[in-house]
C-alpha cells in the first residue's frame, strides 16, 4: 500500500523535473539540452500515469507492476540519449559524434541480448523475472558509462563546473539505483521493508540535483577536477 | 554471482561519486576569504576553522535570515558532514589515514559553513540597510 510518504516522494520528483525544463525553457537553453529535457517531460509524464495506474488498479496489481518496471526500463534507454549527449559534449573537439552514438546503441542491444539469454536460463518465472533483471543490467551499464565518462572528464582536464556536476549527480543516481536493483535480486526480503524507498528517493535526486546545477550553477563557471580527487585539499 | 558483482561495484562508484560530488559543491567555498565580522561572531578569530566548528556555525546560519538560495547547499554538505563524522569514528582506531582524511573533509565542511554564515551575514546587512533606507 502506498503512503502519504510515497506520494510526497512523486510529487517533489515531479515539480522538480517540471522546474528544470522550465528552467532551461526560460534560459533559452531548451534545446542545448533537448535529451535531458525530453527525458524530464518523459518522466514526468510516466509519474502522472504511475499515478494514474495506481488509483484505478491499485499498487499490488500486475498492471502497475508492469507499468512500473517496463516504463523504467523504456526512460533508462531515454537516458542513455542523455548520456550519449554529454559524452559529445565532453568529447566535443574530437569529432567522435558517429562513433559514441554507434558503441552506445551496440551497448543498449548487447545489455537486452544479456538479460534476455539470463532469463531464457531461468524460465520458470519469465516476464516478472525478465523486467528485474533488464532493469538491474540497464542501470549496470549506466553506471559504467558514467564512470567512463568521469573518467574521461578527469583524463581531459574538463573544467566546466556545470557539466561536471550533472555527470556526478547522474552517476550517483545510477549507482544508487542499479545497487538497490542487485541487492533486490541477492536479498528479496528486504524488498518491502527498506528497498522500495531508494529507487524512489533517488529518482526525485537527480531532477532535484539538476535543477540545483541549472539554477546555481552558471554556464561559464569552472572548477579543477584534480581538485576533487586530491587526499588533502 | 553477477548481482553480488552489480551490487559490491555500484556501492564502490557510489561512494566515489558522491564525495566527488560534496567535493564540487565544497570546492565553491574554498577560493573565498573570511571577513574580520564572521570570524568574530563566530569565535574563530583566532584559529583556523576546525572540522567540529560545523555544527556551531550551521546554528548561527539558522539564526539569519533565508537568503532562499543556499538551502540545498547547505543540506548536502550537512548530509555529507554527519556520514564523514560516523566514517571517522569508526575508522579512528582501524584505519588512521582514513580517519585523517575525514578530519580534513570535516574541516572543509565547517569552512563552508563559514562562508554559508558570512553570506548571510551581509544579505541580512544589506536588508538591514534597505530597511532603514525605506524609513527615511
Amino acid at each position: 500500500m502506498l503512503g502519504p510518504f510515497d506520494y510526497g516522494l512523486g510529487l517533489v520528483g515531479f515539480l522538480a523535473e517540471i522546474f528544470v525544463v522550465v528552467c532551461l525553457v526560460y534560459r533559452r537553453e531548451f534545446v542545448r539540452y533537448l535529451p535531458l529535457n525530453f527525458y524530464m517531460l518523459c518522466d514526468a509524464f510516466v509519474t502522472c500515469g504511475l499515478f494514474y495506474s495506481v488509483r484505478r488498479f491499485g499498487p499490488s496489481s500486475l498492471t502497475y507492476v508492469y507499468f512500473y518496471y517496463y516504463s523504467d526500463s523504456l526512460l533508462m534507454i531515454l537516458m542513455f540519449w542523455v548520456i550519449i549527449k554529454l559524452y559529445q559534449q565532453v568529447f566535443d573537439e574530437m569529432k567522435v559524434s558517429t562513433q559514441i552514438r554507434g558503441a552506445a546503441l551496440i551497448l543498449i542491444a548487447a545489455t537486452a541480448l544479456f538479460s534476455y539469454g539470463v532469463v531464457h536460463q531461468n524460465r520458470s518465472n519469465l516476464t516478472g523475472h525478465f523486467v528485474v533483471e533488464l532493469g538491474q543490467n540497464l542501470y549496470f551499464v549506466g553506471v559504467v558509462l558514467t564512470y567512463l565518462l568521469w573518467g574521461a572528464i578527469l583524463k581531459l582536464r574538463e573544467t566546466r563546473t556545470r557539466l561536471i556536476q550533472l555527470v556526478l549527480a547522474l552517476g550517483i543516481y545510477f549507482s544508487a539505483t542499479a545497487g538497490t536493483y542487485a541487492l533486490r535480486n541477492l536479498f528479496p526480503g528486504l524488498q518491502p521493508s527498506l528497498l522500495r524507498w531508494v529507487p524512489p528517493i533517488f529518482g526525485m535526486w537527480l531532477p532535484l540535483a539538476w535543477a540545483y546545477t541549472f539554477t546555481r550553477i552558471p554556464e561559464d563557471a569552472r572548477l579543477a577536477t584534480a581538485r576533487l580527487l586530491e587526499k588533502h585539499q | 554471482m553477477i548481482a553480488a558483482l552489480i551490487c559490491v561495484s555500484s556501492i564502490a562508484v557510489f561512494l566515489q561519486f558522491f564525495v566527488s560530488y560534496c567535493r564540487s559543491i565544497l570546492a565553491s567555498s574554498r577560493k573565498v576569504e573570511l571577513s574580520a565580522r564572521v570570524r568574530e561572531v563566530s569565535g574563530i578569530a583566532s584559529h583556523d576553522v576546525a572540522a567540529d566548528d560545523f555544527a556551531r556555525l550551521l546554528q548561527l546560519v539558522r539564526l539569519c535570515p533565508e537568503r532562499g538560495d543556499d538551502q540545498t547547499e547547505i543540506r548536502a554538505v550537512g548530509t555529507y558532514y554527519g556520514l564523514l563524522h560516523v566514517l571517522g569514528r569508526v575508522a579512528r582506531p582501524l584505519i588512521p589515514g582514513v580517519a585523517a582524511w575525514t578530519e580534513q573533509e570535516r574541516r572543509s565542511c565547517s569552512y563552508f559553513a563559514a562562508v554559508a554564515l558570512d553570506r548571510r551575514i551581509s544579505y541580512s546587512r544589506d536588508l538591514f540597510t534597505q530597511q532603514v533606507a525605506e524609513r527615511l
